[in-house]
């Protein structure tokens, strides 16, 4: 049978279910996030290793001009290597039946003989292709086209039109993530990965007898530097562009940038929600010790123990912790389910294992019992070292003594219920103080993830309208002499070229380097420029390079300092660059060089690797699109304008979810903190009230000393919580940062805004709703009772 | 003082209670010696602040003296633990105060379990409430409940351990004459029935003519000692 003071704890927290069902809204929203983003990021990890082991994905890449087969076994012989694969690997422009955008694809060869034993594909339906004219094509590429087995297309294989029928559809471990070149999202419709029989790739590249990509998985423990350094070495002689790991492989690096995103979200949010928990069991169990002392008195009479009430007090805080476990695992389970489901849109696992390890459930439940516990510890220990007779007889009116402040409020004149708030709030300046940092935290919360919109508006609008302002972007591969830009301005619609080239390059500073690609800019360029932080066009100047901030760091330079800057095209040579300016950019790592400056540093005639272009018409370019796909030499096209649509839509669809879970996330705060200052002022101060009330005070009157001192405190937040909020929006963008992009702080004074109009509506509400009880107060019966 | 120790439940010595309230002291107590003895239905009386509470509170082991020594028969509270108090006050008192002290969110035989749950050998909360004449009203909760309901729930929840003393703190002190006689009727057959030595203050001087002694404080300090013959029964008493 239940002990009585089991039930006394069960009928307690009935009656405080309000204040402790907002208070387990807290802990809930902490336990959600926690759930959310470590069970996230737990599956898209785990399901990666799976992944990656079952189908043996590479180590090291390296991609080279036309290496003979026969160096396949030097690089085996390279010490820590465990396995070598070998391919012929190309871009093409694809022509699909029906749809005039262009597409492209990476065609990767294969051989039904051989098939790969590194970064195995999986096949998903259909079979391999064994014959030219068959090809096997990435699954997500056929879903977007609607294709089915059989369907038939052309790839422009380098400059060869050839009808190719689709035998199969696959997944691969190194394309999880697939995104085209130049493009900001994945565009499974233009962009496909494309496996072809070898012979039919050996014809078309002139690769009978060598390859263009190998892969190396190598044995634990190998260090990769040394493994990369010889095959650079190996490579060398024949084209190869330098090795790298997968850390910079692009799909593996997208992964690792949104597992840290959730790493992030892990650290930085929950600790503020299980902080601001900590404060209201805090404020409530206080207020409650605070009233049951004759109880507590009576117990101990009893003959019930001081660890008795000391449990007594912190299972009621238990019981609030249990309620926000209930809630968050249930929210945060959904959550991860919903944000699973997003990520099935852009990662392309065979199979996500997904389910939050019961450890997280534990750990969350663990950390919110231990926040309400710690919250509940200073009340609990103090009802236990009450002694019972002080318990009994009623606590000592606060020591009201005059001070300066007093002075100050007779010296302005205020009303006598001004006063009644200003001492209040002078009296009891720990409640005061909890209560105004809580609303300062849930402004934090609102300012801290309502600044993504903007940050993302910012993005977009340097990214697309004021750097990238071309329609189309042509993509030449390997690059062509500059006096190819006359076929390019002949093509039907065109309005304006701009000739660019890119060129991938080692930049070294002491012991740091990166891998990037260097891009020319021309001082005339009005397309493609770089535009700095403040909106304004830089460029390189003459002889030196303009970096990206990011890359600054990274490299740890600044301007006038030299990078030892390696070129892997041309004659592959190394030159000392001046850093001659630095630019913040959100997108990649840049570096540029001035157009004819670099054609000096080659030593060679004008060429580009990209036009961009502009149109007349660019909502329907079908007529310049059919043009380009017979124009020779040319890789693929970048539909600006349908980058940025779709990676606008994108984005905001995802920004609007995640703002929406973050404005209800900061209500839910609010509404805890601001509904429990207010309830635990009227319980302390019911007698003051009602004599007021008794005195002739209206309703109205009472009310704004309730409401008054609350919102005193609401409003003195916000300069605390606008201020936090930066410094967490600072956090966030500092951990989001990676080298494939980073997010600027953009805190715009709308953002405070409507942080703050948010938390002062819910502070409103929230408070308005315990003023009602005023009316219910029972002048007589609250008069009669003791204290 | 005359000492029958053998028979003495409570015995006293020179104990003195100060207690700090704000930045005046108050002597509540002042170098009090007395005994209580077995079976003994004792009256504290005296005006407020003449020390009743403090010394009933010191007896109860709910408060420390100040000065001076308590024995509960052969054990000396005075030098006893938070802990050995706690156990004392579980195994051998029961109170009832002035105000009940009911926790309101229990009912009446919840009130009472609150006790029988962590007693050594109770009765059963039904038992102790059909004691105080309230066995129809087991389910209520306090507020369904008259003064003088709750003051006999309070009696039913100190006697249901079986306790060997029972200190009663103005028991009648919230309740109109009717209700008092009751609730006096009640400790008066409870201390008949169960031999339960009993302290009952009041500042109601008409009272004292149920007690076997009568103690009365003025001060701080044992004014006089008066001894009844006879004891009248609680409903010949009016106030």
């Amino acid at each position: 049978m239940m002990q009585a003071i089991d039930k006394k704890l069960l009928r307690d927290f009935g009656r405080l279910w309000a204040q402790g069902l907002a208070i387990a809204l807290v802990l809930a929203a902490g336990i959600t996030v926690i759930i959310m983003s470590i069970g996230m990021s737990r599956a898209l990890n785990e399901s990666r290793e799976a992944y990656y082991a079952q189908n043996r994905f590479a180590h090291i890449f390296a991609g080279a001009r036309r290496a003979p087969d026969s160096l396949a076994r030097d690089i085996r012989a390279i010490p820590g290597v465990l396995e070598v694969e070998t391919q012929v690997r190309g871009h093409a422009t694809l022509d699909i039946p029906g749809r005039t955008k262009p597409a492209s694809g990476h065609l990767i060869s294969y051989d039904p003989a051989r098939p790969p034993a590194l970064n195995i594909p999986i096949l998903r339906s259909g079979r391999w292709p064994e014959r030219p004219g068959e090809v096997v094509v990435n699954e997500p590429f056929a879903e977007a086209n609607d294709f089915r087995l059989g369907t038939v297309f052309s790839v422009n294989l380098n400059g060869r039109k050839r009808e190719v029928r689709i035998t199969g559809t696959a997944l691969s471990p190194e394309f999880i993530y697939t995104i085209g070149p130049g493009a900001l999202v994945p565009q499974n419709e233009s962009y496909g990965i494309l496996w072809l029989p070898h012979e039919v790739l050996d014809a078309a590249f002139n690769m009978d007898g060598a390859f263009s990509h190998v892969s190396l998985a190598l044995l634990p423990g190998t260090q990769t530097d040394d493994v990369t350094d010889a095959l650079d070495q190996l490579l060398k002689p024949y084209g190869g562009t330098s090795s790298f790991d997968r850390s910079l492989q692009q799909s593996n690096a997208f992964l690792d940038a949104e597992i840290t995103q959730l790493e992030v979200l892990a650290y930085i949010l929950p600790p503020v929600f299980l902080g601001i928990s900590i404060f209201l069991v805090n404020l409530v169990v206080g207020r409650i010790v605070l009233l049951e002392r004759a109880e507590i008195g009576l117990m101990k009479a009893i003959g019930y123990s001081s660890w008795d009430i000391c449990l007594h007090y912190l299972m009621l805080a238990g019981l609030i912790a249990l309620v926000g476990i209930a809630i968050g695992v249930v929210a945060g389970s959904w959550l991860a389910h919903a944000t699973a489901t997003l990520y099935a849109r852009y990662f392309d696992f065979p199979f996500l294992v997904f389910g939050v390890p019961s450890s997280i459930y534990a750990a969350s439940a663990l950390l919110a019992l231990a926040a309400t516990s710690l919250g509940a510890s200073r009340s609990a220990i103090h009802a236990a070292r009450l002694a019972p007779a002080i318990a009994m007889s009623p606590p000592a009116p606060p020591n009201f003594r005059r001070s300066i402040f007093d002075r100050a409020i007779d010296a302005i004149g205020f009303s006598q219920p001004a006063r009644m708030i200003l001492r209040s709030l002078t009296r009891w300046p720990l409640r005061a103080a909890t209560t105004l940092f809580g609303v300062a935290l849930a402004v934090a919360i609102l300012v801290a993830s309502s600044f993504f919109p903007d940050a993302i508006d910012d993005i977009i609008d340097k990214a697309f309208y004021q750097s990238n302002r071309q329609d189309v972007l042509l993509l030449f591969d390997p690059d062509v002499p500059l006096s190819g830009i006359a076929d390019v301005r002949r093509l039907p619609g065109v309005l304006q070229v701009e000739p660019q080239q890119y060129h991938a390059a080692i930049l070294r500073h002491g012991h740091l380097e990166k891998r990037l690609a260097v891009s020319t800019v021309s001082p005339k360029n009005d397309l493609a420029r770089v535009v700095d932080d403040a909106g304004s066009v830089v460029a390189p100047d003459a002889t030196g390079l303009l970096i990206s901030e990011r890359l600054a760091t990274a490299l740890d330079v600044r301007v006038g300092d030299t990078i030892t800057t390696t070129f892997e095209t041309g004659l592959r040579e190394t030159f000392e660059i001046p850093v001659s300016g630095v630019v913040i950019q959100y997108f990649g790592l840049g570096a540029y060089l001035d157009h004819e400056h670099l054609n000096r540093l080659f030593r060679q005639d004008p060429r580009m690797s990209t036009v961009n272009v502009t149109l007349a018409d660019p909502i329907y370019p079908e007529a310049f699109e059919e043009a380009v796909k017979e124009l020779p030499g040319v890789m693929g096209t970048i539909d600006m304008t349908q980058n940025r649509m779709s990676f606008s839509d994108t984005i905001s669809q995802n920004i609007l979810i995640v703002t929406t879970i973050y404005a209800i996330l900061g209500s839910i705060i609010t509404v805890g903190v601001c509904y429990n200052a207010a309830r635990i002022q009227l319980s302390q101060r019911a007698r003051e009230l009602a004599s007021l009330r008794i005195l002739g005070f209206s309703k109205f009157d009472v009310a704004k000393v309730l409401v008054g001192e609350v919102m005193i405190l609401v409003i003195l937040a916000q300069p605390l919580g606008w201020w936090f909020g930066a410094e967490i929006a600072r956090w966030m963008t500092e951990g989001f940062s990676s080298d494939l992009y980073a997010i600027p702080l953009v805190l715009k004074p709308s953002t405070y805004a409507t942080a703050s109009l948010i938390v002062l509506a819910a502070a409103v509400i929230s408070t308005l709703i315990v003023a009602r009880r005023l009316g219910q107060l029972d002048l007589i019966a609250v008069m009669k009772t003791r204290e | 003082m005359t000492d029958q120790p053998l028979d003495a439940v409570f015995r006293t010595k020179e104990v003195s209670k100060i207690y700090d309230v704000g930045e005046i002291q108050v002597h509540a107590l002042r170098e009090v010696s007395v005994s209580l003895y077995e079976g003994e239905l004792a009256v504290l009386l005296g005006p407020s602040g003449s020390g009743k509470s403090t010394f009933l509170n010191i007896l109860g082991g709910l408060d420390h003296p100040t000065t001076g020594r308590v024995w509960f028969r052969q054990t000396e509270l005075t030098t006893a633990s938070d802990r050995a108090l706690t156990r004392y006050r579980r195994d051998h008192v029961g109170f009832v105060f002035q105000f009940y002290n009911l926790v309101p969110s229990l009912t009446a035989r919840e009130n009472v379990q609150l006790v029988t749950d962590v007693a050594r050998d109770p009765m059963r909360p039904e038992e102790a409430l059909t004691l105080v004449g309230l066995d129809a009203r087991m389910d209520h909760f306090p507020a369904q409940l008259s003064g003088g309901e709750q003051q006999r729930v309070a009696i039913a929840r100190a006697v249901a351990k079986r306790p060997d003393v029972l200190l009663c703190d103005e028991p009648t002190g919230a309740l109109d004459s009717k209700t008092g006689t009751t609730v006096l009727e009640t400790l008066r057959h409870i201390n008949d029935t169960f031999g339960t030595s009993t302290a009952v203050i009041t500042h109601n001087a008409a009272i004292q003519q149920m007690a076997h002694r009568v103690i009365h404080f003025q001060d701080g300090r044992i004014d006089r000692i008066d001894q009844n013959e006879t004891q009248i029964a609680p409903a010949e008493i009016s106030w």
